[in-house]
């Protein structure tokens, strides 16, 4: 069937009743209206449908959607354009109305790198690799990041979000993996490496008349060392270096530079060979770059070193003194402290008997070789990666007090405070059905510990439900199993006399000899992990609140009759930048009075986003060994949160969450007091993962039997 | 009628002969430390070893070393989680008319005075282990409930069991009253000059080679902790040397014999082919 376009008195219409917030007597929907006219129907419904999405988000962001529609679809295919949209979507979530805007409006540069996505390569899609890459090849790790300009800071790669210069794709990863190799081998050959004394590269660079020159043509002979090193060390490395340069043309040296090429490949060159060369070489010009050497960035390398060295100066003296308290035989009097005192660490140079040449470093205490700990060893090789040798004052031990680290930490409770920020938060994307798409790092979910209550709680709940408590144990004793021997069975470890005689007298006797002759020892083994996720919103306030924390002191007698390995974490929060999960008990945590003031210290806080939290517990369950994992929600109604996510939103986010952990082999169940549970509980966890408890007074003891029964 | 009968002894006339436990060729072994002089003097004092170590690093090669040493047959059990102490000690069989007892691994060793080398012992379940525990202390006896016999070891008898300590899981540790019957000999990749030597001379390739090898193995144990549970092992590297001593090309070698073998993280095996690929 074919529908005849829309007319622009049509299309006028709809979209002055939908984009009338952003629309004023200076502009109009009618222009718009006149450009789509002119395209297919099918085209013009894509366009209306996504301006209805998108004006949930952002009426602007719609208005400019509609004013560039015409063109996206010259320049695009149906798929490509929604990938725009989203794009756009994201950067505004990310970034705000104006770069959102901008997204829509850079329309032409996207539709060229859509075109050229065939043969490129994104750093998304090999970012890891690349960090496994580099860490396999020697140092310390480092990470990598998308960045416009290619640099290092010798603590990050930073490499461009997408790469296409070549045609091929394989061609386009090769010079990532050139790119961070010779990043790498700045850092790990010590281009930026500190000579004690000597002064640092931005001093010396500011000293020529244009340090910009200077810099790059230290670059250039630091490049000619490095891909020195790597051809020596790492042929298969260079190979592909330099066939990836001759796709693009050969680097052609002045004459001027042959003795220097000759010095700086010599095995032994460091950087202060090319800063030697750097003044004769200076009025000359410089060579064209190699297209995987990127930048050099002096000062922001500086200040990445100067701050890890500082860091693991104290921390390497913290473990001094740490390792020196520990091997030091324990005196009966105080009065040895001056004693102590004396213990000399210092530092020994041994020749690496793998690399003739170079040296390892060896940690003596009072003479003696000590052996350093795995991450004190790892510290030490950062510290001589960036110093070239452990100087005298590292050798210090650390006094009483050490260094704080928690001074200019940022804490998570500080969120509260005014200060926000996300550092050592989880982020997680949310689903948005009506985008059909993630939002990208949407959430913003932390640990916290749940301020334990220091009220005999515990031993009050135990004594209220006295009457039932023998009655709950003993049920779940006789879930435990045990071992049993089977008779009778066609095979197993022993031979099963009685079956055997019975069988004999059988076959005298003319009958048919049976099969059944051994006994087997069947194992009973229960091997389930259980996460319990506990409701702590505000609406739990009160009774629900109560029995709540009585169902968990309930679950946790069961469980530690069962031996199952459980957790329970409690969540709440306020909108997506503060999610929050409460640690209650961890997998890995024993059953402890402190558990148990913590179940009793559990409060209603605020709101209830479920998506992030599901996706967070997915992931501590993942890390998790075990045959049969369980995610037990208490909750007590809908998925709701301050900032939208409620309704359909709420409850298709978290149904995607769940869908997720059920890809990562999760079985999901919920336990609600919600009695209109019925109109979405189905939906979101499937029509037989829940139940409904309708009595709040009940939950308690109903909680423990629904688990019962679950893992039968 | 029927008639059962029950013969204790014949599992001894079936393995008194225990030529085919018996190595004859020096099994090439190069000792990283103390180790060889240690298990003797163990040997001698009879005392039980634990070698501790990863995959791969030559604790069974070492076993099969000693025991041409001390010229003793070695019987090797490599545990399991269905191993049973039943499979260890022996069982009743049943033939035309009668059962028959039959010797298990360990009451075999203990009655030709063999040495019992019982590998991955903490792959076996917890309860299973417990029944080495007679033969690893002074007592050094085996009693078998079923034939109601009390076998005792000789002084020529000898009990090895190899472990790894680099698993996580609690699952999989040793129990202090195992553990602590034992000398323990530990065992680590040797270092690089002489696991060049060790690939040389397993796999016949060159100096040249075998020390890029031994490099990309060093690489791969960079890795440790950050997806990969362990570090390509000295068996894996002469895997790939052997590999390529029959001429197939090293890249290819190492994604074959090491990359693939490791891991199935597509990452992280895309990460390891980039490796190799950057030294051959």
């Amino acid at each position: 069937m074919n529908l005849s376009s829309l007319t622009a008195a049509e299309l006028e219409a709809r979209l002055d009743e939908a984009l009338d917030p952003v629309l004023s007597s200076r502009r109009t929907a009618a222009p718009l209206a006149r450009a789509l006219a002119g395209i297919e129907r099918t085209n013009q419904d894509f366009v209306l449908k996504w301006v209805d999405i998108i004006i949930k988000t952002n009426s602007e962001m719609a208005y400019q959607f509609a004013a560039r529609a015409p063109e996206a679809f010259r320049l695009m295919n149906l798929p490509a354009i929604e990938a725009w949209i989203i794009h756009a979507m994201d950067v505004y979530d990310k970034q705000g109305l104006y770069p959102g805007c901008s997204a829509f409006g850079q329309l032409e540069a996207f539709a060229a790198e859509t075109a050229e996505a065939a043969h490129s390569v994104t750093l998304d899609e090999i970012r890891h690799i690349l960090e496994l890459f580099v860490q396999g090849l020697a140092g310390r790790p480092l990470k990598v990041e998308a960045d416009p300009e290619t640099y290092t800071d010798t603590g990050t790669l930073f490499l461009p979000v997408r790469l296409y210069q070549f045609a091929e794709r394989p061609d386009n990863f090769r010079l990532y993996k050139a790119m961070a190799a010779h990043l790498w081998a700045q850092t790990w050959y010590g281009t930026y490496r500190l000579a004690s004394g000597a002064p640092s590269l931005t001093e010396t660079l500011a000293a020529f008349r244009e340090p910009e020159k200077a810099l790059r043509l230290i670059h250039a002979l630091e490049t000619v060392r490095l891909n020195a090193l790597i051809a020596r060390e790492l042929p298969g490395l260079y190979r592909d270096m330099q066939e990836l340069q001759q796709l693009i043309g050969e680097v052609r040296y002045p004459a001027a530079w042959e003795q220097a090429i000759q010095r700086l490949t010599k095995p032994k060159a460091g950087v202060s060979d090319s800063l030697a060369l750097l003044p004769g070489l200076y009025e000359g010009e410089v060579p064209a770059p190699f297209c995987f050497q990127g930048r050099l960035m002096p000062e922001r390398a500086q200040h990445a070193m100067q701050e890890r060295l500082t860091r693991e100066k104290e921390l390497f003296r913290e473990a001094l003194a740490q390792s020196s308290n520990e091997s030091a035989a324990p005196s009966p009097d105080t009065e040895s402290a001056s004693k102590e005192k004396s213990r000399q660490y210092s530092v020994e140079q041994v020749p690496d008997p793998d690399h003739p040449g170079q040296f390892t470093f060896m940690l003596m205490l009072d003479g003696q070789p000590v052996q350093p700990l795995a991450d004190m060893r790892a510290l030490m090789n950062s510290i001589v990666q960036d110093l070239g040798q452990i100087p005298e004052d590292y050798l210090v031990a650390a006094g009483a007090g050490g260094y704080r680290r928690q001074a200019d930490e940022k804490r998570p409770e500080d969120v509260w405070k005014g200060t926000y920020h996300e550092e050592g938060a989880f982020l997680y994307n949310e689903w948005d059905h009506r985008r059909n798409h993630y939002r990208k790092h949407w959430c913003v979910l932390r640990e916290i510990n749940v301020h334990p209550a220091h009220e005999p709680f515990v031993a009050r709940t135990l004594a209220k439900y006295r009457g039932v408590l023998p009655q709950l144990r003993k049920t779940f004793e006789a879930l435990r199993g045990e071992n049993k021997l089977l008779k009778k069975q066609v095979n197993g470890d022993e031979v099963d006399f009685d079956a055997l005689v019975e069988a004999r007298a059988d076959m005298q006797s003319g009958m048919e000899l049976s099969e059944r002759l051994f006994t087997k020892l069947q194992k009973f083994e229960r091997d389930i992990a259980v996460m319990f996720m506990v409701d702590m919103s505000g609406s739990t306030k009160g009774w629900i609140n109560d029995a709540e924390r009585e169902s968990l002191v309930l679950l946790c007698e069961a469980l530690e009759i069962l031996g199952d390995r459980y957790a329970i974490y409690g969540f709440s929060g306020m909108t997506r930048k503060r999610c929050e999960l409460y640690r209650i008990k961890r997998f890995d945590e024993p059953y402890t009075g402190q558990v148990q003031e913590r179940i009793a210290g559990i409060r209603p806080q605020d709101y209830t986003r479920m998506g992030v939290t599901i996706r967070h517990l997915t992931k501590l369950l993942n890390d998790i060994e075990a045959r049969t994992k369980l995610l037990i929600t208490l909750s007590d109604g809908k998925p709701d949160d301050y900032d939208g996510y409620r309704g359909e939103y709420g409850i298709e986010d978290t149904r995607m969450s769940l869908i997720e952990a059920k890809r990562a082999g999760i079985h999901p169940f919920c336990i609600t007091i919600d009695e209109a549970a019925r109109d979405y509980l189905p939906h979101m966890y499937g029509a037989v993962n829940w139940t409904l408890v309708d009595d709040v007074r009940k939950l308690p003891l109903k909680v423990s039997d629904i688990y019962r029964r679950l893992t039968l | 009628m029927t008639r059962i009968s029950v013969s204790k002894n014949s599992g001894t006339a079936r393995s008194a002969h225990t030529d085919e436990y018996l190595i004859k060729d020096e099994p090439y072994y190069e000792p990283i430390g103390q180790e060889i002089a240690v298990f003797e003097a163990a040997f001698h004092q009879q005392l039980p070893v634990l070698l501790k170590g990863p995959t791969g690093c030559g604790k069974t090669r070492f076993m099969q070393h000693m025991a041409w040493r001390l010229k003793r047959p070695l019987i090797t059990v490599s545990c399991h989680d269905d191993l049973t102490a039943t499979d260890l000690v022996g069982r009743y069989l049943i033939t035309a008319n009668e059962t028959v007892w039959v010797d298990g691994p360990m009451a075999r060793a203990v009655r030709t005075n063999a040495m019992l080398y019982l590998d991955e012992i903490v792959e076996a379940r917890k309860d299973t282990t417990v029944v080495i525990h007679p033969l690893a202390d002074d007592r050094r006896v085996l009693p078998i409930e079923k034939t109601g016999e009390l076998l005792t070891a000789s002084p020529e008898f000898s009990l090895a069991i190899s472990y790894n300590p680099g698993y996580q899981s609690v699952l999989k540790d040793l129990k202090q009253s195992t553990r602590q019957r034992f000398v323990a000999i530990e065992f680590n990749y040797p270092a690089a000059a002489l696991e060049r030597k060790i690939v040389r001379r397993e796999t016949g390739v060159d100096e040249a080679m075998a020390e890029r090898l031994v490099k990309f193995a060093g690489m791969t144990r960079n890795l440790k902790g950050s997806g990969l549970d362990e570090g390509a092992s000295t068996r894996l590297l002469v895997h790939a040397g052997k590999l390529m001593s029959t001429g197939i090309d090293p890249r290819t070698a190492c994604r074959t014999a090491v990359a693939s073998a490791l891991t199935d993280d597509p990452e992280m095996i895309a990460a390891v082919n980039e490796l190799s690929a950057s030294l051959f």
